[in-house]
């Protein structure tokens, strides 16, 4: 008799188990993509802190337009680049409940750039998670703001080149210059290890929102292994040697106050590509 | 229900009246002609009273997307602003249709296109029923004439917005929103509980109990098949508003010969217009629209079928009489009378329009 699935799939041997605070939707996102990693820990977060019945998301436009579809918490779907706008208001007229926004590069620092910089500049008590994979993922790979110089996208098919193109935004530490803002980080969820770094960041960030002191905001680092044109293995690879460089992981603010020694006044990193994606 | 009477400007109504109406929140951008709005919140400081949230936004684009996020956990969320700035909210407005979220826009129109000019106009009556953005949505416009109706139709809004779960916009233009009159002032409506939000709006975003599943607000659908099921559901919202909800105010119209059709400040002048035609015997009638859409199409094709003929006038170069004509079926003749730019027709220019125009 053969084996099947469900012979095998009994309480009694599951050592790792599907959140409850995600939905049983099947994911869309690539196979090697940060989205589901960082979907999921956001997911535990809310969990572990027993705020399900008290958050709401604010989807973009983007890879993750769908996050509503994921998340068993109830969703507002923005337009392009406007989550940080919605997420004000509903703070602002639910001051109980968790407000979070899940943006891409795209969203947040490209066409929403005006709504990104002045929620933080207000200080909503938001908590802002923030995909970075330097690229237009949903729709097909261009230019985004973030995309390294030198790195080639549909839209720079020859490599971003700064007189056409100009330079990648570090919004993040744009950011941290705001006095609105009370926490800025930048992680990644490409090792395990990653991933407890990243989810304590964003567990902090949502814990904040109690304190009432601005905006959490949470860059997580992702591969796009589809937009670049690389296996997973290889995008991960590729993300620690160009990305890591341009976009250092680590705290940024905290508290409030800048971290010691990380230099948010860089002005452009001269760093070539160690391989040409594509 | 009428208590007190006070003198103020439209515009200043229009905020007096959300905070009464029990607005929870206001979110806005400065633009003349109508920043008393914002600035008459800000003086009353209600979130010291009734607890509704003030807030001045970065862009247009930044408060119309706030009253989607805000009126999307099922309070009654408003913004105003005029031409320029609800140019900039299309796309925000075609969301909160698509998304079937309910809420409030004033918009006090002046005189364009661009940055045009800041005196009053009427020239966005396209951009207001005829989509503005893209897609098949309508919003529920209406058009006050005065002061009072500026007030009042603040609380007819929020009735509106919720029973059909679609954005109102209340289209006036800078006279109306500049001038002041006398204004009767109700007595304040409390701002909805929480239980009563839940009740009002079970589909809004207030945190998922574990009693339901979770609530999701948007206007993305990616499954054609259902997109085109989910339009007819918004089609036949509109069908029924086209049923129930048209209001307008016909004056003279039972014995007239001629009817002078417009709305807001162009129905004041044409019924100025109408005295000075019935003084020289004239039998002058004038038709007002007060709801833009749903458009009163059964009454003015009962009108066309006993009058000689109509003029349309607009503070535009001729934008409602597309919409007069087919309701007419082009039967009379139709003609259009405007001033536009923000100029301001008098009552003689329209009654010598309509001698020259359609009387002959």
């Amino acid at each position: 008799m053969a084996i099947m699935n469900q012979d095998i799939v009994k309480p009694e041997n599951l050592v790792y188990t599907k959140t409850k605070v995600l939905t049983d939707a099947v994911m869309h996102y690539c196979p090697g993509c940060g989205h589901g990693t960082t979907h999921r820990i956001v997911a535990e977060v809310i969990d572990e802190l027993g705020i399900q019945d008290k958050t709401v998301g604010i989807a973009p436009v983007g890879c993750s337009v769908l996050a509503y579809n994921y998340f068993d918490v109830d969703f507002e779907e923005a337009a392009h680049g406007r989550a940080p706008a919605l997420a004000t208001a509903v703070k602002r007229l639910n001051p109980d409940l968790f407000v979070f926004t899940y943006q891409g590069d795209g969203d947040l620092a490209a066409i929403g750039t005006a709504e990104t910089i002045h929620a933080c500049n207000r200080g909503e008590n938001i908590t802002m998670v923030f995909i970075n994979n330097g690229i237009y993922g949903m729709t097909g790979g261009q230019m985004a703001p973030t995309t390294l110089i030198g790195m080639k996208s549909q839209t720079t098919p020859f490599g971003r080149n700064v007189e056409r193109n100009g330079y990648p935004l570090r919004i993040t530490e744009l950011l941290a210059t705001l006095p609105g803002t009370y926490y800025v980080t930048r992680q990644s969820v490409h090792t395990p290890a990653a991933v407890r770094k990243a989810k304590a960041a964003i567990k902090k960030g949502f814990e904040n929102q109690k304190l009432k002191k601005g905006v959490s905001f949470i860059e997580i680092l992702s591969s796009c292994n589809s937009g670049w044109k690389m296996t997973p293995v290889q995008a991960n690879k590729w993300m620690e040697e160009n990305m890591f460089p341009n976009y250092p992981v680590g705290d940024i603010k905290v508290d409030g106050k800048i971290v010691e020694n990380v230099d948010i006044n860089r002005i452009v990193v001269d760093h070539p590509l160690t391989v040409v994606n594509q | 229900m009428a208590k007190e009477m006070k003198l103020m400007k439209g515009n200043e109504a229009i905020a007096r009246a959300m905070i009464a109406s029990g607005t929870d929140g206001y979110f806005g951008y400065p633009i003349t002609p109508q920043s008393e709005v914002m600035e008459t919140l800000m003086a009353e400081q209600p979130w010291e009273t009734t607890g509704m949230v003030v807030l001045q936004a970065e862009s247009e684009l930044a408060s119309i997307n706030m009253v989607y996020g805000g009126a999307a956990t099922g309070k009654k969320v408003a913004t105003s602003s005029s031409s320029p700035g609800i140019s900039l909210m299309q796309e925000g407005l075609t969301y909160l249709a698509g998304a079937e979220v309910p809420c409030l826009i004033m918009n006090a129109m002046r005189g364009g296109p661009g940055l045009g000019t800041i005196q009053p106009a009427q020239s966005d009556y396209f951009q207001s029923v005829k989509g503005g953005g893209h897609g098949d949505y309508q919003l529920y416009t209406i058009a006050p004439a005065s002061v009072q109706e500026m007030y009042d139709f603040v609380f007819d809004a929020w009735d509106i917005a919720f029973k059909y779960r679609i954005p109102v916009l209340i289209l006036t233009d800078g006279a109306i929103g500049q001038c002041m009159e006398k204004c009767y002032v109700r007595d304040y409506v409390p701002r909805w509980t929480e239980e009563e939000r839940r009740k009002n709006a079970p589909w809004g975003c207030w945190g998922k109990p574990a009693t339901r599943g979770h609530n999701v607000v948007t206007s993305l659908e990616l499954e054609s098949s259902r997109q085109e099921v989910f339009n007819l559901k918004l089609q036949a919202k509109y069908r029924e508003m086209e049923q129930k909800e048209v209001r307008y105010e016909a004056l003279n119209c039972d014995d007239a010969d001629y009817v002078l059709v417009a709305y807001g400040t162009s129905s004041r002048i044409a019924m100025k217009a109408m005295q000075l035609g019935r003084e020289k015997g004239l039998k002058i009638g004038v038709f007002r629209l007060i709801t833009l859409f749903p458009f009163p199409k059964k009454e003015i094709n009962d009108l066309a079928k006993h009058v000689k003929g109509m003029l349309c006038v607009e503070m535009s170069a001729g934008q409602m009489i597309e919409d007069v004509k087919l309701a007419a079926n082009c039967s009379i003749p139709i003609e259009h009378f405007g001033r536009f730019g923000g100029i301001i027709p008098t009552s003689e220019e329209v009654l010598e329009a309509l001698e020259k125009q359609i009387i002959k």
